[in-house]
């Protein structure tokens, strides 16, 4: 850096000198409300736009400019505007906390929101907590909710696996239920088996048997006779992405549909296209929204509205929609606070009850989990399908209750 | 209740093997490609799983188009296989004479080129593949149920397997082909164009990891990364089998097959790493891998 402001020479030296001047000079005519009103309200926003969860990363970002295009259109902060600051954390915790430190540091980011994946996820959170920034975390995870890793910075708009596993639990176990679980052997694997198990002990449902995969396991062949073999009424497959898609288009080729039925943790748009309608059909599971809520809840409907008209008829995806939610509810709050100040924004979140896409929602005081909605869906049969996106029906919608959540004793907070 | 347990576990291990065999002859398909290119031009091929993940690609693209699966497993691999031959001719030849290093590199890099290149046509999610109508169900073994369209990838690997042996052991080409493996140069002062066979056996070995690609489709999602793990796999039965052996390919594919279904079995969490301890134990005892020339390619 030194070396290339010499290189320059001194003609930016003298313009620098001269813009400091000038600078000098308005605050001395006694401008300074004026300036500072007119600077914009900057919200970064890491996410994995490169690599394998892009589509999802785009979903988030389309999402969350629309928030800020709302909050713009309707007047912004007493006339104070918010910008979108997108950066590509590549699915990577090292590049995630550059990107986050660069966000705070260079651009002067006044709030952080984003990451997708758990590990990256954290890394920013990591950053944001030591730089005392507020960060509004959309990943699913059970960790952050945690003592060891909250701070009062930390804010989790996503859904937790043990959310998630509870409400699929609660609509698809029953007293005597024969459960048989493949889970990846990584923490998101095995948090979300110890979500389902926690539930069916609960329940009483039975375990026939639990198969940990290797993470990023291309082919489950060699696991299938076993998994038949436990003869269980439900198999239920707690993985992510490539590896769900995979697993169950695996399950059915095997034809362990026809003697069991397919639960996962969360069920997503994306994966649910790219794995396609058969190898789908009638698999249950949770997630945070499916646009086809709006025929009960005005919210989604305003949301999707909004959506399809920003963006040429789209619909919005259940990741996308965290984008949303998270932006929508933290410039709720800078508007409660009337300023961008993080102490008083903290307060104002902690005390914002917001229904902007599902339903209203919370977070809750001792770890600032968004208390929101669960959807429990099931995948469609192709023949059954009105129209390309409409992949799910929905089940239920369990309502938002801290009853689904951890209690905070449990996770370590001291009240 | 004891017999009757016995009898579960003898199938469910005679039904493990068989899956072993199944998950063998996926490897046996890429391994092969592999392992022509290597013995043939001395280049380690790291672009071979991408060539791979552009198969199930082009797959989709012709079954997209045609609406067969038919059309799909015979054009897709030729498509690809075209495309081996613009690489081998417009970027391997130019590194002839060069370090053996430059063409690791180069297909190092273009692997990559390959990933991000479908990313811009086709979006970073995956698609989906259906498996055809005509092979889907479960076909019962006796001793368990097994998909009818694995069956199918095991019975087209056989297929290939024959159709390579004719071609290098019993015609005039695969004797040159042979002989040009052993010595070029000697291939070269009888008057024989050598370029043309590289040419040739390159774009060979890419159209067979393209016809694995088109038919793991069906069984995996098709995604841009799915070379990556594919990759890792074909190396380890290259390397078993000995680099370059044909003979070592089959038999290290359908022998790692087996071994990670069974760990499968006993230690499902281990099914991965199995592979890589199987190859390290191989290279233990015999270096230069199962059926490999000792020195060769060095």
């Amino acid at each position: 850096m030194i070396e290339q402001g010499s290189r320059h020479g001194s003609v930016s030296r003298r313009t620098l000198v001269r813009g400091l001047a000038a600078t000098g000079a308005l605050a001395g005519i006694g401008m300074p409300f004026v300036a500072r009103a007119a600077e914009p309200i900057r919200i970064g926003f890491p996410t994995p736009v490169t690599g394998p969860f892009g589509a999802e990363a785009k979903d988030q970002i389309r999402s969350a400019e629309l928030a800020v295009k709302q909050f713009n259109e309707a007047g912004g902060l007493n006339g104070r505007m918010a910008e979108l600051l997108v950066r590509d954390d590549k699915l990577n915790p090292g590049e995630a906390a550059t990107r986050t430190l660069e966000l705070i540091e260079k651009d002067k980011a006044h709030f952080i929101v984003g990451a997708l994946s758990s590990a990256v996820q954290l890394s920013v959170n990591e950053i944001t907590r030591s730089r005392k920034v507020l960060y509004v975390s959309i990943s699913q995870s059970d960790t952050i909710n945690e003592a060891k890793d909250f701070s009062r910075y930390t804010f989790h708009e996503a859904l937790n696996p043990h959310m998630t596993t509870a409400a699929v639990a609660k609509h698809t176990f029953k007293k005597g239920t024969r459960v048989a679980y493949l889970a990846a052997d990584y923490a998101y694997g095995h948090e979300m088996l110890r979500g389902f198990k926690r539930a069916a002990a609960a329940i009483g449902a039975e375990t026939a048997g639990e198969i940990l995969h290797p993470f990023g396991a291309p082919d489950y062949s060699t696991f299938m006779p076993r998994l038949r073999s436990m003869r269980p009424d439900i198999l239920c497959i707690c993985n992510f992405g490539r590896d769900q898609a995979n697993s169950i288009k695996q399950a059915n080729d095997f034809g362990l549909k026809k003697a069991a039925r397919i639960v996962v943790p969360v069920l997503l748009h994306n994966q649910r296209l790219a794995g396609g309608a058969d190898a789908f059909e009638g698999v249950v599971g949770a997630s945070n929204y499916y646009w086809r809520l709006e025929e009960t809840v005005p919210s989604a409907k305003a949301f999707n509205d909004a959506f399809r008209a920003a963006y040429a008829n789209a619909i919005p995806t259940d990741y996308g929609a965290y984008g949303y939610t998270a932006v929508r509810s933290l410039l709720m709050a800078v508007k409660a606070a009337g300023d961008t100040d993080t102490d008083k924004v903290i307060a104002a979140l902690e005390g914002l009850t917001y229904d902007v896409a599902k339903g209203p929602e919370r977070y809750r005081a001792c770890d600032h989990q968004a208390i929101q909605s669960v959807l429990i869906t099931e995948s469609r049969k192709k023949s059954e399908m009105q129209g390309e996106a409409d992949l799910f029906r929905i089940l239920e919608v369990e309502a938002g209750s801290e009853a689904a959540l951890r209690t905070c004793d449990e996770l370590g907070h001291r009240a | 209740m004891t017999s009757a347990f016995a009898a579960l576990d003898l199938e469910l291990i005679a039904m493990q093997l068989f899956s072993g065999v199944a998950l063998g002859a996926v490897f046996v398909m890429l391994a092969l490609g592999l392992s022509i290119i290597f013995g043939m031009l001395g280049i380690v091929n790291f672009a071979h799983g991408n060539f791979f993940m552009v198969g199930a690609y082009a797959g989709v693209f012709v079954m997209e188009r045609t609406g067969s699966f038919w059309a799909a497993l015979l054009v897709g691999p030729l498509m690809v296989g075209a495309l081996g031959l613009l690489v081998e001719r417009f970027l391997i030849r130019p590194l002839a004479g060069r370090s053996p290093d430059d063409p690791l590199l180069l297909t190092f890099g273009l692997g990559y080129v390959l990933v991000e290149g479908v990313r811009i046509l086709f979006g970073s999610d995956g698609l989906p593949f259906a498996t055809p109508e005509e092979l889907s169900g479960v076909a019962d073994l006796g001793i368990g149920y097994f998909p009818i369209y694995r069956l199918f990838v095991v019975g087209v690997v056989a297929l290939v397997l024959v159709v390579l042996w004719y071609g290098l052991e019993r015609t005039r080409l695969g004797l040159i082909v042979r002989a040009g493996a052993r010595d070029p140069e000697i291939l070269r002062v009888l008057g024989i164009d050598i370029q043309r066979l590289w040419l040739w056996v390159f774009g060979l070995g890419i159209a067979l990891a393209a016809l694995g690609g088109v038919l793991a489709a069906p069984m995996r999602s098709v995604n841009p990364e799915m070379g990556n793990v594919v990759l890792g796999e074909a190396f380890a039965v290259t390397v078993i089998g000995g680099m370059g052996s044909l003979m070592g390919s089959v038999v290290a594919g359908l022998l790692v097959g087996i071994v990670v279904s069974m760990t499968a079995l006993v230690a499902p969490e281990m099914a991965s790493i199995a592979m890589f301890a199987f190859m390290a134990l191989v290279l233990l005892i015999r270096p230069q891998g199962l059926f490999g020339k000792p020195g060769l390619g060095v």
